[in-house]
């Protein structure tokens, strides 16, 4: 199999333009007769299904959700890019690509980032207009702030609700076109299965899992908007929901998986406080606008710590090893998010965390708080204010800008972070890798496309903080709704395909053996224990750090591990009733397969780059050590039981000069 | 015409009913009060039957009288159907009621209202009724120059019977908690609501539903203790 | 810690439901949907059928836990979800009565599950602006003063999560619907179409069987967000205009 990116001729720069001007359309009394099925609601999914339903397509959405406004990008805080160049400080769309391309490790493709890049603009524009409260200045126009890995403020944001605010304004046109009857909305309903016709996605099997009916839902093409995986690690920021099920199914039938072993730790979140945990809480990467990230530089404040003698403001400014900015004093603790984890883990295996379980690094606020406090007193005329003084004006700013996440850490921890410095750790957050897609977001099985986090196109080997917020709307809104026309245009002749072709019949009944197998298991282990179980491996061998050895180890142990739950899983209820522990054992199954996957692309990748680390690859000084000659190509996975193939798609930068990567 | 009958058949607009006639209610609650005060000038009832016939003989005031029963009515049985539709909204209620942080009367508007209905009933009884069916002696009204109804010697006989003065003081009671919500509730219906003024309107609200009914209730008490 | 509860089991929205008692073993530092998920592991230990439970996010932002906890929405702190709700604000011994949100516009669909679609719907009849993709202008072309795009922000936080209806005696959805009239209504691009959005968002939510206002206020007590009772005023006030404008 040959992977076609399809990318058009041209000058970077004027390609995407060019090719709109030039590519397939479909005309709108044809559009009405063609039906598209959207799977997923959040940011990418709502966009992309009231997108097409305004340009007149009929489309199915479904969510497994309760409401299409719970999808997980509701829970994204700190903001989304955009080279809007509103600060006058130097951005621009090629500085924007320039950034995502580099902070990707060079390994996504260019033609795609530059598009991205290009419509992020048009993003906010639409957002803004669909009534999203972005934050303003006194002036009343919009406000930026910066992010990790860039040089120029250029994130838009919502307090630290900006992802809640955008997946408002998609839910609210999805809505609108609910109304209309342009779009049939399917809450609670999980895709099971695709189908394919003569080669073509033609439709999908799903479950309502309100009374467990299994249907069939057919249409001219599939669009998968179902985000990332990063639950395979069971512990991540990811809802509990979030699953690879759609994506996965897809995969087994024919959709290749691109570099999945491509996972971002993200590196500011709530340390692990027991087993008994069900996930991990994100504290926005904004807070390293003004938090500072330190662990003490002497073993004994570490220990003192560690037993509670002492806490973080005990020890003296001489002490502490503000490590981030000792080893990248040009981008400090603004570097980007694998650079940031792994500086932690680095501290942490040294013996210097600073929690009970060692695994916890501060993050500081007094400077900010004192130096927020200092420019607060000139602007009210008191030039020489007490340290009180200065501390509680401080701690307003801070509270203003940061308040929510605050809260909300002192909600989980119980401890005040005014008072006392962040406890933080990196945990497993988003998943660069995904289904295969080509220039128009289309997958190898014609009329699948992949949209959002569900793809793997846009950030390379690691995300900039801010940009999956703008890479999903980018694709509902600006890109699928044109290049969907490129498929569709040779599809007007065709009718909605029935759902009575044996292709239907066919995947239903896989759909209900599966089920039925599940239910017929009575086993002694709880969906959940193996979930755990899997977690752990992935985290232990596929997370932050990775080798040869461990990861062979690994690949046997999910081998064994899903056999062992094919043997002795319990399921409790019937398939014909709300029961969440079936839904469950469903995904946990998928992402049984997934780990393996994940865990033989790490082991094929024989380099680190971006949040792909192999400790066999190193500087000397421990930064990761890319192999351009060897692996400037994307790895694409075809499902096989028992070995699955890989299949290369090689980059080719014509714009970019490959370079390491320095924040120093 | 159906943007009338929507308005008023919508919750809002039911609403809005119940805000306007409150509020009128509570309005007559001050002149009614400030009439019956002179029941306690200590004239033997001159002047508060010489006001008592007044009030039942001027026409202006006949026709307020009975947009007056009519809002009553109307407030009241508006009232009623709202609460049991609300008890039918609710459905189910909680096996374990929490402690809110919202006041009682908040909550008891339905059942305050209905105790209230049935003061005035009881009220209307005492004197209203037995004034319209001529059960009250005559007495002769020096300014006026003819007899009038003596109403103020049924008002000074019942407010003799202790049992009678405590019914009335629970009435006010009654009332006091149904004010405490429903005067500052009206005017957040009516939308008058405002980060300046607001807390101004529920501060008067607040005195109102104290001293109105506290003013009633000094009525029965003054003349039980005479 | 050893805790009792008292959780309400019913098998679909037909079946009539009755509280049940467990003993559970959890420690301060879980959340309260983590000493669900312990007490759905020992259920599951025994081969018995798990508590059905909303959740999702687990961080306070989508909208989907639930749960009444000893009569009160989202439990006993203010401004907090279910799911960020921990058991350190409980004690050793206690007793935790466990129920459904309780509005008939929102029918149980199995034990502590409710069905909050009627949300939806609310919306469509109106919680949009009615721009199609690509006709936006600038960005900055329409400034906003600071303290409206904050008041309209304030509004535009709430969740979804019913915790209004479900506190509401009345089994009200004002505080819902005012909060997205107000999130839209005070932004100027949403001003065009708020006249016909108020009056259609109020009759779909009639038409719903929420309950009446009575301006009781339980419901910014509940909500976690802490949407305030101004925009249901706002909502009135708009709602009237709008009605009476020719």
């Amino acid at each position: 199999m040959k992977l076609e990116s399809n990318v058009p001729e041209g000058e970077l720069a004027t390609k995407w333009t060019e090719y709109k001007s030039k590519m397939n359309l479909v005309a709108p009394n044809n559009k009405r007769r063609i039906s598209v099925i959207v799977v997923g609601t959040g940011l990418a999914g709502a966009s992309a299904a009231a997108t097409l339903a305004e340009l007149g397509y009929t489309v199915k959405n479904f969510t497994f959700h309760d409401s299409p406004r719970r999808a997980h990008s509701i829970a994204a805080q700190g903001g989304i890019n955009a080279a809007k160049n509103y600060q006058n400080d130097g951005d621009s769309v090629y500085r924007l690509f320039y950034d995502t391309i580099k902070g990707g490790d060079y390994r996504s493709r260019e033609a795609n980032v530059h598009r991205l890049a290009e419509v992020s603009t048009d993003i906010i524009d639409q957002c803004v207009a669909q009534g999203v409260p972005f934050a303003r200045e006194y002036g009343g126009l919009l406000e930026n702030r910066s992010f990790g890995g860039v040089q120029v403020s250029r994130t838009f944001y919502a307090r630290g609700q900006t992802g809640q605010q955008l997946l408002i304004g998609a839910y609210q046109s999805l809505e609108r076109q609910i109304s209309i009857g342009q779009v049939h909305m399917y809450n609670r309903h999980e895709m099971l299965d695709l189908v394919t016709v003569d080669g073509k996605a033609r439709g999908i099997i799903t479950r309502n899992l309100i009374n467990g009916e299994i249907e069939r839902h057919s249409a001219h093409c599939v669009v998968l908007a179902t985000g990332g995986y990063g639950n395979v690690f069971y512990l991540s920021t990811n809802a509990m929901g979030c699953n690879v099920t759609a994506a996965w199914k897809s995969v087994k039938r024919g959709a290749l998986m691109a570099n999945p072993c491509f996972t971002q730790i993200h590196p500011t979140c709530i340390p692990v406080s027991g087993t008994y945990q069900s996930k991990l809480t994100l504290m926005s990467e904004s807070l390293r606008n003004d938090g500072r990230v330190w662990v003490p530089k002497k073993l004994e404040d570490v220990k003192a710590i560690r037993e509670g003698n002492k806490t973080g403001n005990d020890i003296p400014e001489s002490d502490r090893d503000y490590y981030l900015e000792r080893r990248y004093p040009a981008f400090g603790n603004l570097v980007p998010r694998d650079v940031a984890s792994r500086a932690a883990k680095t501290a942490c295996d040294e013996g210097f965390g600073v929690n009970k379980s060692g695994l916890a690094v501060y993050l500081d606020f007094s400077d900010a708080i004192m130096r927020y406090g200092r420019i607060e007193a000139n602007s009210q005329g008191d030039h020489n204010p007490s340290d009180a003084k200065v501390k509680e004006l401080g701690t307003k700013v801070i509270e203003n800008k940061y308040g929510n996440l605050f809260e909300m850490y002192e909600k989980i921890t119980g401890e005040n972070p005014y008072k006392l410095p962040m406890k933080i750790y990196p945990a497993v957050h988003y998943t660069m890798g995904g289904v295969w897609v080509d220039y128009n977001l289309e997958t190898n099985v014609p009329g699948l496309f992949a949209l959002g986090e569900s793809n793997f196109s846009d950030h390379g080997a690691n995300r900039l903080g801010a940009s999956a917020l703008m890479q999903g709307l980018a694709d509902g809104y600006f890109v699928i709704p044109y290049t969907i026309g490129q498929f569709l245009s040779g599809e007007i002749q065709n009718p909605v395909p029935s759902t009575d072709l044996p292709e239907f019949e066919a995947a239903e009944k896989e759909v209900r053996a599966r089920i039925d197998k599940f239910l017929s298991m009575k086993g002694n282990q709880t969906v959940e224990s193996f979930h755990r179980r899997l977690g752990l491996i992935m985290w232990d061998n596929c997370g932050m750090s990775r080798n040869a050895v461990d990861l062979k180890k690994a690949r046997q142990q999910v081998r064994d591990l899903r056999d062992e739950f094919y043997k002795d899983v319990f399921i409790p209820g019937t398939n014909e009733e709300f029961n969440p522990e079936l839904e469950k054992a469903g995904r946990v199954a998928d992402f049984l397969e997934l780990g393996e996957t994940m865990i033989l692309d790490a082991l094929n990748r024989e380099e680190s780059c971006g949040g792909h680390f192999r400790e066999e690859y190193q500087t000397e000084e421990g930064e990761a050590l890319r192999r351009d000659d060897e692996f400037t190509y994307v790895a694409a996975w075809e499902w096989d039981d028992k070995e699955p193939k890989l299949h290369k798609e090689e980059l080719k930068f014509d714009n970019v000069e490959l370079k390491t990567r320095s924040y120093k | 015409m159906k943007w009338l009958t929507t308005l008023f058949t919508s919750s809002l607009g039911r609403k809005l009913i119940m805000s306007l006639t409150g509020l009128f209610l509570c309005s007559f609650l001050v002149i009614h009060l400030l009439g019956n005060f002179q029941l306690l000038k200590g004239d033997e009832g001159v002047a508060f039957n010489d006001y008592a016939y007044f009030m039942t003989h001027f026409l202006p005031i006949k026709i307020v009288s009975f947009g007056l029963y009519a809002m009553i009515l109307v407030h009241a049985i508006l009232g009623i159907m709202l609460t049991i539709q609300n008890k039918k909204a609710k459905g189910k209620t909680y096996a374990k009621s929490g402690t809110t942080n919202v006041s009682w009367a908040s909550k008891n508007m339905g059942l305050l209202g209905t105790l209230i209905l049935a003061f005035i009933f009881i009220h209307m009884g005492d004197f209203w009724f037995k004034m319209k069916m001529d059960q009250l002696p005559m007495v002769m009204s020096e300014s006026l120059g003819f007899e009038v109804k003596d109403l103020y010697f049924r008002v000074a006989q019942a407010f003799e019977n202790p049992v009678i003065v405590i019914a009335y003081i629970i009435g006010q009671l009654v009332l006091a908690f149904h004010l405490w919500h429903g005067f500052g509730s009206g005017f957040v219906t009516l939308g008058l609501n405002n980060k300046k003024y607001s807390p101004i309107i529920n501060a008067i609200g607040r005195i109102f539903a104290v001293v109105v009914p506290i003013g009633y209730a000094l009525i029965p008490i003054i003349h039980y203790l005479r | 810690m050893n805790l009792t509860l008292k959780v309400w089991r019913q098998k679909n929205d037909k079946a009539s439901g009755k509280f049940e008692e467990y003993q559970v073993e959890a420690t301060e530092h879980m959340s309260f949907l983590e000493m669900l998920d312990v007490l759905n592991e020992d259920i599951l230990e025994n081969k018995g059928e798990p508590v059905a439970f909303d959740h999702d996010c687990r961080e306070g932002i989508c909208g989907t836990c639930s749960l009444t906890i000893n009569g009160r929405p989202h439990g006993p702190n203010r401004g907090t979800t279910t799911c960020q709700l921990h058991m350190r604000h409980f004690n050793d011994g206690d007793t935790i009565t466990i129920e459904p949100w309780r509005a008939e516009a929102f029918p149980v669909v199995k034990d502590l599950v409710v069905d909050r679609s009627s949300f939806d719907r609310i919306i469509q009849a109106g919680g949009f602006i009615s721009v199609n993709t690509g006709q936006a202008v600038d960005g900055n072309s329409i400034p906003i003063e600071k303290e409206i795009a904050a008041e309209s922000f304030d509004a535009a936080t709430c969740i979804g999560c019913g915790a209004c209806v479900a506190a509401c005696p009345n089994g009200a959805a004002m505080l819902f619907t005012s909060a997205k009239v107000s999130h839209l209504g005070l932004l100027p691009q949403g001003k065009v179409e708020q006249d016909k959005r108020v009056v259609k968002m109020v009759e779909t939510m009639d038409d719903e069987g929420f309950g009446n206002c009575t301006n009781i206020g339980a419901c910014h007590v509940e909500c976690p967000k802490e949407i305030k009772l101004e925009n249901i005023a706002r909502m009135n006030r708009q709602y009237f205009a709008a009605k009476i404008k020719a």
